[in-house]
């Protein structure tokens, strides 16, 4: 038990880490969810092409080789093209940078999906009221298409979420100091890498219970079924 | 920029990974779904105990990152001497199985809550007409609900497909060279950041073509004409 408390501080201190990184994600995932979903849904052809390149992208490359190639080979692209250009001098992408974009690239396109599909779910009949009414956009979109959007899409969006929080792990291996990292190393000094995987393993699963029971709490004020 | 007599000279490095890849991903998804079922069926059918701990296992391997599962497995077992002085240890110490054995475990959770939803659904008439007929409880199990489920839960059985595609690229991490071991490999050998990642990058997209082919087929095939 010594071990634990001499390293358990260190895997906890990557809580930090995870769960900052799984917050800025997520916020990339739902700017970018919203502009591919109102590209997915225009009537312009050019950005509905643009709306379904950016998912057929996200769903034909692995987490981990995008990660790879915008943490290495972005940082590589950036330089060559600040030298070229001589617009800016050297500029190093942090791993916490590349991870949170990766990661928000990637569920941004999920949360597309989502925020389509829930929009999709809404009735043509509703639009038509609100524009009958002499709604504006604007007012047809705050109260009548966004209250409504929320239930309907937050099933989708909770699994969304319990998911990105999984796929963090990833960062360890472009060497940012997360759970998984942390674990890893706490795990090599100690020689006893079980006892702090497992601890990892956990803490994973308590994040993923606290959202799952957070987010359901959520649901059902929005009177949103719950499975 | 890109050195495409890199990639073309080491063409059998990729060409291994692609079948590693193939075939780790084929067998785990086989005993997903061997592992998977039964685990399905006893939750679906509320069989005491075995249809709980089927419940914790999906929920536990759904609601922890795969790299955990992995490291902890290839990693973390053999911390412990009776792990290495056991028969565990000649398959325990492969890291190719140790991924193997993960993927599996890993599928067989999200089978189990795929088809337990698939399976809860299946039209009670259809179950009542096999009963009115002299079906056995277990022959309507057989021949009616299990191959119903089979049926209606192909859409999201193929995105469980694709997802472990995506998610098999954490083997690499375990030294076992697959798509991206391939990619990682020529990278660190010439020191190169793009030729390697975007190799693996267009492998992966290929194979992801191929497989969404095949599932459009199969649910014209299966599933009546469903846009």
């Amino acid at each position: 038990m010594a071990v634990l408390l001499e390293y358990g501080p260190l895997v906890l201190s990557g809580l930090e880490t995870t769960v900052l990184l799984s917050l800025v994600s997520l916020l990339i995932a739902i700017l970018l969810g919203i502009l591919g979903a109102v590209a997915k849904l225009s009537r312009h052809a050019v950005l509905r092409g643009v709306g379904e390149g950016y998912t057929a992208l996200v769903r034909g490359i692995p987490d981990l080789v995008l990660m790879l190639i915008i943490f290495f080979g972005g940082q590589t692209a950036v330089n060559e093209l600040g030298f070229r250009t001589g617009l800016w001098d050297y500029v190093e992408i942090s791993a916490f940078w590349a991870g949170a974009g990766t990661i928000g690239l990637i569920f941004g396109a999920y949360m597309t999906e989502t925020f389509r599909g829930a929009y999709r779910a809404l009735s043509v009949g509703q639009l038509e009221a609100a524009q009958a009414v002499g709604f504006s956009r604007l007012q047809t979109f705050n109260h009548v298409i966004l209250p409504q959007i929320i239930p309907l899409a937050l099933p989708s969006f909770t699994n969304n979420w319990l998911v990105l929080l999984k796929t963090t792990a990833l960062v360890s291996i472009i060497g940012l100091q997360d759970v998984m990292y942390n674990a890893n190393q706490a795990g090599r000094s100690s020689q006893e890498p079980f006892l702090f995987l497992i601890l990892a393993f956990f803490i994973y699963l308590t994040l993923t219970l606290v959202s799952d029971a957070g987010l359901k709490l959520l649901a059902r004020r929005y009177g949103a079924e719950t499975r | 920029m890109m050195d495409l007599s890199l990639i073309a000279e080491n063409a059998h490095l990729f060409a291994q990974g692609v079948w590693v890849t193939i075939t780790l991903v084929s067998m785990a998804l086989a005993g997903g779904v061997l592992l998977g079922l039964p685990m399905a069926i006893a939750q679906s059918q509320r069989i005491p105990v075995l249809g709980r701990l089927a419940q914790v296992y999906s929920y536990v391997f759904r609601g922890t990152p795969l790299l955990v599962q992995l490291y902890i497995l290839y990693y973390g077992l053999a911390q412990f001497e009776a792990v290495r002085a056991s028969i565990f240890w000649v398959p325990l110490s492969n890291a190719y199985v140790c991924a193997l054995i993960a993927f599996t475990l890993n599928s067989a959770a999200y089978v189990t809550e795929i088809y337990r939803g698939a399976l809860l659904n299946v039209d009670r008439g259809e179950i009542e007409a096999g009963l009115a007929c002299g079906m056995t409880r277990r022959q309507v199990m057989w021949r009616i609900i299990v191959p119903q489920a089979l049926r209606t839960s192909l859409p999201a059985y193929s995105n469980e497909v694709i997802f472990l595609l995506h998610a098999s690229v954490v083997a690499s991490t375990i030294t076992v060279i697959d798509i991206l071991g391939a990619g990682r490999t020529l990278n660190a050998q010439y020191y190169v950041v793009y030729e390697g990642f975007l190799t693996a990058a267009v492998l992966y997209m290929a194979i992801v073509a191929v497989l969404t082919l095949c599932i459009r087929w199969l649910e014209r095939r299966y599933l009546f004409s469903k846009a």
